[in-house]
C-alpha cells in the first residue's frame, strides 16, 4: 500500500513538471469592414496584421494555439451585434478585435460584456467607448475622438483657426468627434459657427460644402472619415474651398485616405495619428512584411492595423500568464496590471476604464515636392506625450474609473 | 436678398443648382435603365456596377495609356458597352422568355462579382483622378461659385438625354425598336435583325451606364462600392418615372436631384431617405409611375 501511495504521489510530481507545457487553445475574431467606406482602415490589412502577431507570438510561444477568423460588419450595428452573439456562443471565439465604425463597436462591446468574453477596439474612434459606455470586458486600443478633437483640434486654433464650420457623419463616431472637437475648439478661445449633419457614406458633398462656404468658417472640420473625408476633401478642391481663404480640419485622416487623394489635393493637411509606418525601422520593417502578405500593391498599414497586431500581442501575453482565455474580465484585468510592450507602439499601459494610453504624433501631409517616395505622407510636427495626449481619467464619466 | 422658410434665397439658389447637377447624374442612369427595360424586360441591376467600370476604364486608360478625359469619354463606354453586349449573348439572351426576376438574379450576381474583383485587387480607399485642365477652375456666379466641371456635367448629360429620347421616340431606328419589343416575330418577318438590335440596345444602356461613370471619376471618389451606392437610389428614380418611360426617366432624374437637393438644406439627414419616401407615395397613388403607361 505504502509503495504504491509512493509511486502514485512520484508520478503525480512528474506529471506536474509538465503543467508549463500545457496547451492554451485561443479563437480570435476579426470583426471589421471588410467591403466598403472603412475596408481600407481596417479590413483584410487588419486579419493580415493579426496573422503577423499570431505568427511571431506562437513562434516564441509554441504552447499557444491560435485560432482566427473574420467577419463583415457591413458597417451596420445590428449585424455586428448578431455575428458577435453568434461568434461567441456558437463559434468559442474569445477575442473580437478591430471594428471600425464606432456605431458597431458600441453595440458589440454590450455584448461582449454580456458573455464575459473580451473586445480590443482598434479601429472605432467614439470615446464613449472609455466613457459613459465602457465596461470591464472593452479595451480601446489606438487612438479616439477626445485624443484626435485635442490634438488636431487645439493645434488649429493656436494657429489662428478659430472659427469652425463642423460637417459631421450622422451617427455615433461624427457625434462623438463633432462634440469632443466643439469642446477643444472652445476650450482654446475659439468659436463654433454652424454644422451639418450628412448621412454615412454620402456621394456628393457638394451641397454641404456650399453650407461650408456661406458660413466663412475659418476652418471646416470633417468629422467624418474614410472614404466620406475623402469625397469631401476632393470635391472641395472642386468648389474653391482653400482658394477661397478657408482650410479643412481633417479631424479623422488615415494613410489610407491620403494615398487615395493624392498628395496634390491633401498637402498640407493636419491630422493626428498614434503610428505612422516610416516613423522608425521597426515600423518600416513590420511594414515590409505586411505588405507581403496583403499582397495588394501600393497599399500602407494604417495605425488602426499596427493596433490589430499590437492588441492582440499583449492580448496573448496575458492569456499565458493566466493560463486560460475563459473568464473575459480576468484577461482585461490582466492586460490592465501588464505595461504593453510591443515592437509598434513601444511601451504603454492601459488604463482602469479600458483606455490604451501612448504617445501621439501631430503630422502634417507634404507636398508632392517634398515626397521622396511611395508612402512618404506625413512629416512629424509635434510629439504628444502619452500623459497629455488622451482625456484625463476622471473626466470620462466613467463608473470603472472611480473604482 | 430675400429669405425662404428661413435660408436666403442665394443659398437656395445655389443648393437647386447642387440638386440639377446630381440630378444629371441620376438622370443618365435612369435613362440607360429604362432604355433597358423598356427595350428588353430586363431588369438591369448591374447598371451601377457597370458604372463604376466606365470610371475605372477611364482611370486604368490615363494610368497605362495615358489616354485622357475628352477620349476616354468615347473609348470607355464603347469598351464596356462591348463587355455589355457579350455578356448579353451570353447570358441574358435565354432570360427574356422568363420571369423579370431571372434577369433581376443575374444582373445582380453579376454586379456582385465584378464589384468584388474590382475591390480585392483595388482597395476600397478610391483612386485619384484629377478634373481635366480645361474644365479646373469655375465662376462666381453671385449665389454660389460654380465649378467649370459641374456646369460641364449639366450640359452634357441634358444633351446626351434629349439625343437618345430623339433617337429612340423620334426615328426610323427608335420605331423599329419600339416595334420590337411589341411584337418580334412581326418585326422579323420584315427582315429586321431583331437578336442584334437587342444586343445593340443592352450595349448602348451599358455604355450610357459607362459614360456617366467617366463624368463621374474626377469628381467622385472612383471606388469599387460607387456603383452600389448610387445603384438604389436610381432604381428608385425610374420606378418613380415609370419603368419603361425614357421621357419619364429624364424628368423624373432631374426633378428628385432637386428635391434631394432642397432636402440637404432644409433637412440634411434625411437626404438619402427622401427618394424612398417619394417613391412609396408615387407607388401607393399611381403604381405605373408618374409617367408609366399602366398594367
Amino acid at each position: 500500500m505504502k509503495k504504491t501511495l509512493g509511486l502514485a504521489a512520484l508520478a503525480a510530481a512528474l506529471a506536474c513538471g509538465g503543467a508549463n507545457a500545457q496547451q492554451v487553445n485561443v479563437k480570435i475574431g476579426v470583426l471589421s469592414d471588410m467591403s466598403s467606406l472603412y475596408s481600407d482602415i481596417g479590413g483584410a490589412g487588419s486579419v493580415v496584421a493579426a496573422k503577423l502577431a499570431i505568427a511571431d507570438f506562437t513562434k516564441a510561444n509554441p504552447n499557444v494555439k491560435v485560432e482566427l477568423i473574420s467577419g463583415d460588419h457591413q458597417n451596420k450595428p445590428d449585424i455586428g451585434s448578431q455575428l458577435a452573439n453568434q461568434w461567441y456562443d456558437v463559434d468559442k471565439v474569445d477575442l473580437i478585435i478591430d471594428t471600425p465604425n464606432s456605431g458597431v463597436a458600441l453595440a458589440v462591446s454590450q455584448v461582449t460584456a454580456t458573455k464575459n468574453k473580451i473586445f480590443i477596439v482598434s479601429g472605432a474612434a467614439a470615446s464613449d467607448l472609455t466613457g459613459p459606455k465602457c465596461n470591464a470586458n472593452t479595451i480601446h486600443w489606438t487612438y479616439d475622438t477626445w485624443m484626435l478633437a485635442n490634438g488636431t483640434g487645439k493645434a488649429l486654433v493656436k494657429t489662428g483657426g478659430d472659427t469652425w464650420f463642423f460637417l459631421t457623419a450622422d451617427y455615433a463616431f461624427g457625434h462623438a468627434l463633432e462634440r469632443d472637437t466643439m469642446a477643444a475648439v472652445e476650450a482654446n478661445g475659439g468659436k463654433v459657427l454652424g454644422k451639418v449633419r450628412h448621412p454615412l457614406n454620402t456621394n456628393d458633398f457638394s451641397s454641404f460644402l456650399l453650407q461650408a462656404q456661406a458660413s466663412k468658417a475659418k476652418i471646416i472640420g470633417l468629422a467624418n472619415a474614410g472614404g466620406d473625408t475623402i469625397n469631401a476633401i476632393k470635391q472641395g478642391a472642386e468648389f474653391g474651398i482653400v482658394k477661397g481663404g478657408q482650410k479643412f480640419a481633417g479631424l479623422l485622416v488615415f494613410a489610407s485616405d491620403v494615398n487615395a487623394l493624392g498628395l496634390q489635393t491633401a498637402q498640407g493637411l493636419t491630422l493626428t495619428e498614434t503610428w505612422y509606418w516610416d516613423m522608425n525601422d521597426a515600423n518600416r520593417a513590420w511594414t515590409k512584411r505586411w505588405q507581403a502578405e496583403r499582397g495588394a500593391a501600393g497599399k500602407f498599414p494604417t495605425m488602426v492595423q499596427a493596433g490589430v497586431y499590437s492588441g492582440i500581442t499583449h492580448y496573448l501575453k496575458a492569456v499565458v500568464a493566466l493560463k486560460s482565455a475563459a473568464d473575459g474580465k480576468a484577461v482585461v484585468a490582466q492586460m490592465k496590471k501588464t505595461p504593453t510592450d510591443d515592437a509598434l507602439f513601444g511601451k504603454g499601459t492601459i488604463r482602469a476604464d479600458g483606455r490604451k494610453v501612448h504617445d501621439a504624433y501631430l503630422l502634417e501631409v507634404k507636398s508632392p515636392a517634398e515626397s521622396k517616395y511611395p508612402g512618404d505622407f506625413y512629416k512629424v510636427k509635434a510629439t504628444i506625450p502619452a500623459a497629455e495626449a488622451f482625456r484625463p481619467l476622471k473626466d470620462g464619466n466613467c463608473p470603472l474609473a472611480s473604482g | 436678398m430675400f429669405e425662404i422658410f428661413g435660408i436666403p434665397s442665394t443659398a437656395l439658389f445655389g443648393q437647386l443648382l447642387i440638386g440639377l447637377i446630381n440630378g444629371s447624374f441620376y438622370a443618365l442612369l435612369s435613362l440607360g435603365l429604362a432604355v433597358i427595360f423598356g427595350m428588353l424586360n430586363i431588369i438591369n441591376f448591374s447598371h451601377g456596377a457597370q458604372y463604376m467600370m466606365g470610371a475605372f476604364a477611364a482611370y486604368l486608360l490615363l494610368q497605362y495609356s495615358g489616354i485622357g478625359y475628352w477620349p476616354a469619354l468615347i473609348v470607355a463606354p464603347v469598351l464596356v458597352g462591348i463587355t455589355g453586349m457579350i455578356v448579353e449573348r451570353l447570358f441574358l439572351q435565354w432570360l427574356y422568355k422568363l420571369d423579370h426576376l431571372y434577369g433581376l438574379l443575374l444582373t445582380f450576381g453579376l454586379a456582385l462579382i465584378i464589384e468584388g474583383v474590382a475591390r480585392n485587387h483595388y482597395g476600397s480607399a478610391g483612386m485619384p483622378y484629377t478634373v481635366p485642365e480645361s474644365l479646373q477652375g469655375g465662376r462666381n456666379l453671385g449665389f454660389m461659385f460654380l465649378p467649370n466641371y459641374r456646369a460641364w456635367v449639366i450640359v452634357a448629360s441634358l444633351t446626351i438625354c434629349i439625343a437618345t429620347w430623339f433617337v429612340i421616340e423620334r426615328t426610323r431606328l427608335g420605331a423599329y425598336l419600339r416595334a420590337a419589343t411589341e411584337n418580334p416575330s412581326l418585326v422579323r418577318a420584315f427582315g429586321i435583325n431583331v437578336p442584334r438590335m437587342i444586343t445593340l440596345t443592352y450595349g448602348f444602356g451599358v455604355a450610357l451606364a459607362a459614360f456617366a461613370g467617366v463624368m463621374a471619376a474626377p469628381i467622385y471618389n472612383v471606388s469599387p462600392q460607387m456603383g452600389s451606392e448610387l445603384i438604389i437610389v436610381v432604381f428608385a428614380v425610374v420606378v418613380i418615372g415609370g419603368m419603361g418611360s425614357i421621357l419619364g426617366a429624364i424628368v423624373t432624374g432631374f426633378g428628385l436631384g432637386v428635391i434631394e437637393g432642397l432636402t440637404k438644406v432644409f433637412f440634411p439627414e434625411a437626404s438619402n431617405t427622401v427618394i424612398f419616401v417619394i417613391m412609396a407615395i408615387v407607388l401607393l397613388v399611381r403604381p405605373a409611375g408618374l409617367f408609366g403607361r399602366g398594367g
